[in-house]
C-alpha cells in the first residue's frame, strides 16, 4: 500500500497523517488538487479509523421545517419564499405538533428542525414550537435553529445570545445544526448571501452556544463559485473555533444543488468533488469527531462509499427532506432503517444506531 | 494476499482461487489500487472513451421469460409490438444526427419471425450508412433454432446481410445453475461461449456483459470470468467487458425472491475483481445507466477505462426502475473533473 501512497505526490503529508500531526492550509490545497482520489481517501481513512474505528453511524430522525418564508433569499436557495409568494408557507403550533404526533409510534429521537428568516413571527412563537414538540413527545431530543436563525431570534428577543439560548434551553432545545455557514468569506457571502450573517457573527454563535452547554454542528456549502482557498479558509476557521471551544460534534459538506436556485446556471456536483470535499475535510478537520455524508445531497450510493473516504455518519432516515428537494434533488425523501443498515454493514462497516450527542443506541 | 498483490503489480494472471481471496476483502482500497494499476498498465494514455449510439429495441415480444427482466412482453399477452421500418429510419436519423456512430440493435425473442426479417432489417440499417452492434447470442441460438440452421450458417447470412459486431448481451451469469433457475428458455453458457467463439472466428468483434447481484454465488461469478478469460486466449475477439449490477424493480425475480438492488460497494468490488482477472480483456465499461453519473465517475479509478454510451435511448434497465440519463457533454465534464480526457470511439476502440 505504501508504494502505492507515495506515488501520489503527497510529499511528507502521509508521515504526518500517519502520525497525527495537524495538516496546514498548504497541505489541504494539495489535496484539494489531487486527481488520485484513492489514495485522497486512503489517508482520510487512517484518520476516520482513528477516530471512529469501524463504525458508521445514523439516527432515526424527523425533519420539520416550519416555515420557508425568509428575507435572505440566497441565490444558492430554492427553499426560501418571499413573505408575498404562492409558495410561501409557515406552520402553526398546531400544524408542528400534529406532524410529531403523527410518528409517535415510530423510535423517532431527534427531531430537526430548521426555517427562514422569518420577518414577522414573534420571538414567541419558536418557544413555543420547541414547547409544543416537548408536550406531544417529552423525551425528545430537538436539534433546531442555525446559528442564522439563533442570531435572528436574539434580535426578536432584544436580549444577548447567550440569554435567547438558555431561553431557547427550557423551552426545549437540545442542540444546534450545522447549517447557515455556507462558506464563510465575505466575497462568497457577497456574491451569494449578501443579507445573512456574516461568517464571524456565525462563528460568535457556535461558540456561544458551546459556551453555554450546546453542541453544535457545522457545514460548508460547496460546488459554487468559492475557491479551493476560500474553502479550506472556511476548514480553518471551524478548526480553530474547536481548538478553543470543543464544541462542535460533526461537520457536513453539503452539495450545492443549483436547480431552481438564482445560480440555476452551474453545474451539480460530481462524485469526484463530493469525495474530495469529505476526505480534504476529514484530514484537514483533526479535531471534530465526526465528519458526515449526508445521503440526501450525495445519494445513498455515493455516502455508502464516502464510508470509506473520511465519512463515519450517513445521517438519518430524514423524513421529508424538503430544502435540498427544492432544488432538485433527486434522491429519495426518506431511507429506511434497514436500508441504512444494509448500505452500512455491505460498504464492511459496523451499523451503529446513535442519538443526536452520539451516545450509542444499538449497534446491528 | 502480499503475493496476489505482487502478482498484479507484476503483470502477472491470477487464478481462480486468488480471485476468490481477493473477492473476500472488505478493502476498497486496496482493490482499486489493484485494478488501477492493470488499468493504467493497459491504457498509459490519461484518455477516457465513450461511443455515442442508441439502443434499438426491434420488439418486445419474447418467448424466453427471464425471471430477472422488466421489459419484455410475452407473445400471449399481445401487448407487446415490433419496430417499423419507418420507425426504424427515423431512429437511425436521430442518431446521426446527434453524431452517432453506431445502433445498439437487440431484442426479444420473438416467436415466429424468420431470419429473413432480420436480414431485411439488417440491409434496411446498413442503408443508412450506420455501424450496426446487434443481436446477442441468445438472439443468435434463437435464429437457430427457428430455421434449422447452424449459428455457423445463421452468423454468416446476418454477416453477409451487413452485422457488423455482436453486443454481449444475454451472458447474465455463464453458469447453468442460474440460467436455468432463472431463464430457463435462454441458450446455455455453452452456447453463449459458442456463439461468441464462431462470430470472432468469422471476424466479428464483440462485447462481454456480467448481470450480477442475483442468486449467484461469488464461485459462479468467478465461472462467468473464467469462461470469458479462455475464450479470449483464444480469439481475442472481446472488446470489451461490461459489468452491471441486476436492477429489481417490476421484475419476477425481485416478487418470489428477497434480492435487495446491488450497493455501489459491491459494484465497485466487482468491477475492480473484473479489471484484475480479464487481463486480456482491453476495456472495463463503467454502467452510469445502472449506478448514475456519480459512482460511474469514481468508478474510473476502480478499473473502468470507459464510459459506455451515450444511450440516446434505452428501454431495458429502464423498465426495472434506472433511470439515469446523460448527455455527451455531461460525460466530458464527469470524465475531465476526474482528470482523464474525454474521447469519442467506435465499437472497435479506435479514436473518432
Amino acid at each position: 500500500m505504501d508504494s502505492f501512497i507515495q506515488q501520489a505526490g503527497f510529499g511528507d503529508i502521509y508521515d504526518k497523517v500517519r502520525s497525527g500531526q495537524r495538516l496546514d492550509l498548504e497541505d489541504g490545497k494539495l489535496l484539494y488538487e489531487t486527481n488520485n482520489i484513492l489514495a485522497l481517501g486512503y489517508l482520510a481513512n487512517i484518520v476516520r479509523e482513528r477516530k471512529n474505528g469501524n463504525k458508521a453511524y445514523f439516527i432515526y430522525n424527523q425533519h420539520i421545517n416550519y416555515s420557508n418564508v425568509c428575507t435572505n433569499l440566497c441565490k444558492f436557495c430554492a427553499f426560501g419564499k418571499d413573505k408575498s409568494s404562492d409558495l410561501a408557507y409557515e406552520m402553526d403550533l398546531n400544524e408542528v405538533k400534529q406532524k410529531v404526533r403523527e410518528r409517535l409510534d415510530e423510535p423517532i429521537n431527534e427531531i430537526h428542525m430548521v426555517g427562514g428568516i422569518h420577518p414577522d413571527l414573534p420571538y414567541s412563537y419558536y418557544l413555543e414550537l420547541l414547547q409544543g414538540i416537548k408536550e406531544v413527545k417529552p423525551d425528545i431530543h430537538i436539534q433546531a435553529f442555525t446559528c442564522v436563525e439563533i442570531h435572528h431570534l436574539s434580535e426578536l428577543a432584544g436580549k444577548s445570545v447567550g440569554d435567547t439560548l438558555e431561553e431557547l434551553k427550557t423551552a426545549g432545545l437540545g442542540s444546534i445544526p450545522g447549517g447557515g455557514a455556507e462558506v464563510f468569506n465575505p466575497r462568497i457571502r457577497k456574491l451569494t448571501c449578501e443579507k445573512k450573517l456574516p461568517g464571524e457573527d456565525w462563528i460568535n454563535v457556535a461558540k456561544t452556544a458551546h459556551r453555554h452547554g450546546l453542541k453544535t454542528n457545522a457545514t460548508m456549502l460547496y460546488g459554487h463559485v468559492e475557491t479551493i482557498d476560500e474553502r479550506l479558509e472556511h476548514l480553518d476557521i471551524l478548526r480553530r473555533t474547536q481548538d478553543e471551544t470543543g464544541g462542535f460534534l460533526a461537520f457536513i459538506p453539503l452539495a450545492f444543488h443549483p436547480k431552481n436556485t438564482a445560480m440555476a446556471d452551474l453545474s451539480r456536483t460530481t462524485g469526484i468533488e463530493d469525495l474530495k470535499n469529505i476526505a480534504v475535510a476529514r484530514l484537514m478537520l483533526d479535531n471534530f469527531p465526526h465528519i458526515k455524508a449526508y445521503w440526501v445531497m450525495i445519494g445513498p450510493k455515493l455516502a455508502q462509499v464516502a464510508l470509506s473516504f473520511g465519512a463515519d455518519d450517513m445521517d438519518g432516515t430524514v423524513k421529508e427532506e424538503v430544502i435540498t428537494h427544492m432544488a432538485g434533488a433527486d434522491t429519495d425523501q426518506a431511507l429506511g432503517h434497514k436500508t441504512l443498515i444494509r448500505l452500512i454493514r455491505e460498504a464492511g462497516r459496523e451499523p451503529v444506531e446513535r442519538d443526536t450527542l452520539y451516545n450509542i443506541l444499538q449497534t446491528y | 494476499m502480499e503475493r496476489i498483490t505482487e502478482k498484479v503489480l507484476a503483470g502477472e494472471r491470477i487464478s481462480g482461487d486468488e480471485f476468490l481471496l481477493l473477492a473476500g476483502c472488505d478493502d476498497l482500497y486496496k482493490l482499486g489500487f489493484l485494478a488501477d494499476t492493470v488499468r493504467q498498465r493497459l491504457h498509459p494514455d490519461p484518455y477516457v472513451t465513450y461511443v455515442i449510439d442508441r439502443n434499438i429495441n426491434y420488439t418486445d415480444i419474447c418467448i424466453s421469460a427471464c425471471k430477472f427482466c422488466a421489459f419484455f412482453k410475452a407473445p400471449e399477452e399481445k401487448t407487446g409490438s415490433i419496430l417499423s421500418k419507418d420507425e426504424l429510419q427515423q431512429k437511425i436519423s436521430e442518431t446521426k444526427e446527434l453524431g452517432g456512430t453506431q445502433i445498439l440493435l437487440q431484442g426479444g425473442l420473438h416467436p415466429d419471425k424468420p431470419l429473413e426479417f432480420y436480414e431485411d432489417m439488417l440491409r434496411f440499417m446498413k442503408s443508412l450508412d450506420i455501424h450496426v452492434h446487434g443481436f446477442s447470442p441468445p438472439e443468435i441460438c434463437h435464429f437457430a433454432s427457428l430455421s434449422g440452421l447452424s449459428v455457423r450458417k445463421v452468423l454468416e447470412r446476418l454477416i453477409d446481410a451487413g452485422l457488423d459486431s455482436i453486443p454481449g448481451g444475454g451472458a447474465e451469469i455463464l453458469s447453468d445453475r442460474v440460467r436455468q433457475a432463472l431463464a430457463p428458455r435462454k441458450c446455455s453458457a455453452d452456447e453463449w461461449i459458442a456463439v461468441m467463439q464462431e462470430a470472432h472466428h468469422q471476424g466479428l468483434r464483440t462485447t462481454a456483459t456480467m448481470m450480477f447481484g442475483h442468486i449467484e454465488t461469488m464461485e459462479e461469478r468467478l465461472e462467468h470470468l473464467q469462461r470469458i478469460r479462455d475464450l479470449q486466449d483464444l480469439t481475442s475477439g472481446f472488446t470489451a467487458f461490461i459489468p452491471w449490477p441486476f436492477q429489481p424493480d417490476n421484475t419476477a425475480l425481485a416478487a418470489s425472491h428477497d434480492i435487495q438492488k446491488e450497493t455501489a460497494f459491491g459494484y465497485l468490488k466487482m468491477l475492480a475483481l473484473s479489471r484484475i482477472f480479464l487481463d486480456n480483456v482491453d476495456n472495463i465499461q463503467a454502467s452510469w445507466v445502472t449506478q448514475g453519473p456519480k459512482i460511474a465517475q469514481l468508478s474510473l479509478f476502480f478499473g473502468a477505462n470507459d464510459f459506455g454510451s451515450t444511450m440516446i435511448e434505452e428501454n431495458v434497465v429502464a423498465a426495472a426502475g434506472a433511470h439515469f440519463r446523460l448527455s455527451e457533454k455531461e460525460i466530458q465534464r464527469l470524465v475531465s473533473d476526474a482528470g482523464f480526457m474525454p474521447k469519442q470511439r467506435l465499437m472497435d476502440y479506435t479514436l473518432v
